[in-house]
């Protein structure tokens, strides 16, 4: 065998007799080692580049003391080590806006889920028409980007033009001056544009089901909620855990819809939610440090997130 | 599906697809109000008693759109933005895809829990590196400090998705590739390129979104030069908080949503097919 097949392309037949009978496929030689790093290389560049790195950034700045004054050169930079931490610790006003970002996103991922799989299911159940309606219908909520999905959920609620007050009667209700309202409405639109995922993710899973389970599960007697949670539920884990996976993380990084739909945060702030606070402190107040230290705060968390992922992937015994 | 159907009994299915074509209208509501209000003429969309139709449609809330100082030059960018962004990433994470599902080699599962835990990481939180990381290499008020940093973040994700697209492919047609001759280049490209495309596509929906829908980035990169904006700041041009342009907000967003809409119009077969194939892997 003289096969020095260093880069892309010089690959000639003889390499072929390296990689005979493949019991274990790609478990075989396959030439230069260095093929699967040209691949990956821009990749890694870009990754490393501008993900990585500003990873390593928002670390070193939230142990900085940063703000316009050393961002201009005016002062030198000074380490603070966990300066900044304590501060935001410290700070009532952080918690509260934690426990807000964790209820909202959870409230948004469980309404979204269970709109999105009540959907997917009843999908299964209807004709072709009804079905590509609803299709279409979610096709255009999912398409709909955030900023205008935004402003168009405010116009339906606003007080004085829109129609959901006069169709509910509720006269010239304001949903965003309380905060339990607002938050509501944001939740509105979020599960708005996000079920459909969720709604064709499953429904492609439910469709892969074999029907004939399906059918000896009904020919047994047992009812749709039965065959859901006995039937279909364990056999959609996966897809499941991926679409709940996807919500967590973005329900948690909500930053469009509550920057537009509460103006930056509701009235004093009753809306803020951890991404739109850590965007204020840095660029409304040039508090760099203390938005670096929220960021790794968030960082933190959905890494924890991610730890739970990757055990529960493993758990299904999931080849990576 | 024809049994699935079958089993449910004739009320109870009449019930279902009439509650499929209600919830249809709900969740097009929305959409359909947007279009509306950015057609009605002015002073109807003031109207404290809305009405859920217009006698007098009217293009002035468009023209007024467009009107605006560079509203077109900002279409154009985001254009430019989230095409670059779909095109880009799709080929940097159709050959990464390709190396960790076809090759086997040192340190192949850490870098695929890295993807993973990559997608994980909240971008939004790292809009103050970037800022700094843009301003050192004079990207700030350029394209390039929006299209940059969404490559970036639609990699992780798209690489996993692609995944069970590339591993789907048979070995047995890479090694009848190799014995008909063909080079690796050729097999990537000519070969298993077409084969995973309908996975291309499911993954730059996603891409495109993400890079259509960016307001933090255009918002904090984009601070002087504002011939560099995209849509979503010529959107809150009309919208003021206090006193917002409703028929022109709505306009602006009709316009906003549209290309959108277009794209996932003639994706939608293969995005359905292709989620599918993305989690039975």
């Amino acid at each position: 065998m003289t096969t020095h097949n260093t880069a892309l392309g010089e690959r000639t037949g003889g390499a072929v007799a390296d990689k005979a009978v493949g019991a274990h496929p790609g478990r075989r030689p396959r030439g230069a080692a260095r093929t699967p790093w040209i691949y990956l290389a821009p990749a890694l560049v870009v990754l490393g580049g501008l993900l990585v790195y500003p990873v390593y950034q928002l670390g070193l700045i939230s142990f900085l003391e940063y703000t316009q004054a050393q961002v201009s050169g005016g002062e030198p930079t000074t380490f603070q080590g966990f300066g900044n931490y304590a501060t935001l610790f410290g700070d009532e006003q952080f918690w509260q806006v934690l426990l807000a970002t964790v209820v909202f996103a959870a409230a948004c991922v469980v309404s979204t889920l269970a709109v999105g799989c009540a959907l997917a299911v009843l999908l299964t159940r209807v004709r072709a028409l009804p079905r590509l309606a609803l299709m279409l219908a979610a096709l255009g909520a999912w398409a709909t980007p955030a900023i205008t999905g935004s402003t168009v959920w405010l116009l339906l609620f606003d007080p004085d033009f829109g129609p959901v007050d006069r169709m509910l009667g509720l006269g010239d209700h304001s949903w965003t001056y309380g905060r339990y309202s607002a938050f509501a409405l944001v939740l509105l639109e979020v599960v708005w544009c996000s079920f459909p995922f969720v709604m064709v993710t499953v429904y492609a899973g439910i469709r892969a089901v074999p029907a004939e389970v399906l059918e000896a599960a009904a020919l047994d007697g047992a009812s749709q909620w039965r065959i859901w949670r006995s039937v279909l539920a364990p056999m959609l884990r996966p897809i499941l855990v991926v679409v709940t996976i996807q919500s967590v993380i973005w329900d948690f990084k909500v930053f469009t819809q509550i920057y537009v739909m509460t103006n930056g945060g509701g009235i004093a702030g009753q809306n803020l939610v951890l991404n739109v606070y850590a965007y204020q402190k840095a660029f409304a107040s040039s508090q760099y440090s203390l938005g670096s230290a929220i960021g790794v705060v968030m960082l933190v968390i959905l890494l924890a997130v991610t730890l739970v992922h990757l055990r529960l992937l493993r758990g299904q015994g999931e080849e990576l | 599906m024809t049994s699935i159907r079958g089993l449910v009994r004739r009320p109870w299915r009449l019930a279902a697809e009439a509650s499929a074509l209600l919830i249809a209208v709900v969740v097009a509501f929305p959409l359909y109000w947007m279009v509306l209000s950015a057609l009605k003429p002015a002073g109807e969309i003031e109207s404290t008693r809305p009405r859920p139709w217009t006698l007098s449609p009217s293009l002035d809330s468009f023209r007024r759109v467009f009107e605006q100082q560079e509203f077109g030059r900002y279409f154009l960018n985001s254009l430019v933005v989230a095409c670059s962004v779909v095109v880009v990433s799709a080929l940097i994470a159709f050959l990464a895809a390709t190396a960790v599902t076809r090759f086997r080699f040192r340190f192949r599962t850490t870098l695929l829990i890295m993807f993973l835990v990559a997608q994980m990481v909240p971008v939004e939180a790292l809009t103050i590196p970037l800022f700094f990381l843009m301003r050192d290499f004079g990207q700030l008020n350029t394209l390039g400090s929006l299209i940059l940093p969404h490559i970036a973040f639609s990699l992780p994700f798209a690489i996993w998705m692609l995944r069970g697209f590339v591993k789907a492919v048979p070995d047995a047609l890479e090694e009848a590739a190799y014995i008909d001759g063909a080079s690796r280049a050729r097999f990537l490209w000519q070969i298993l390129f077409p084969l995973v495309f309908p996975g291309l596509v499911a993954t730059s929906v996603f891409s495109f979104i993400s890079a259509w829908n960016d307001f933090l980035f255009a918002k904090s990169f984009i601070i002087s030069d504002t011939s560099q904006s995209t849509l979503p700041m010529a959107l809150l041009v009309f919208y003021k908080p206090d006193e917002p342009d409703w028929g022109g907000v709505m306009a602006a967003s009709t316009v906003m949503t549209i290309p959108v809409l277009v794209f996932f119009v003639l994706v939608q077969r293969r995005l359905v097919s292709g989620l599918g194939g993305a989690v039975k892997d």
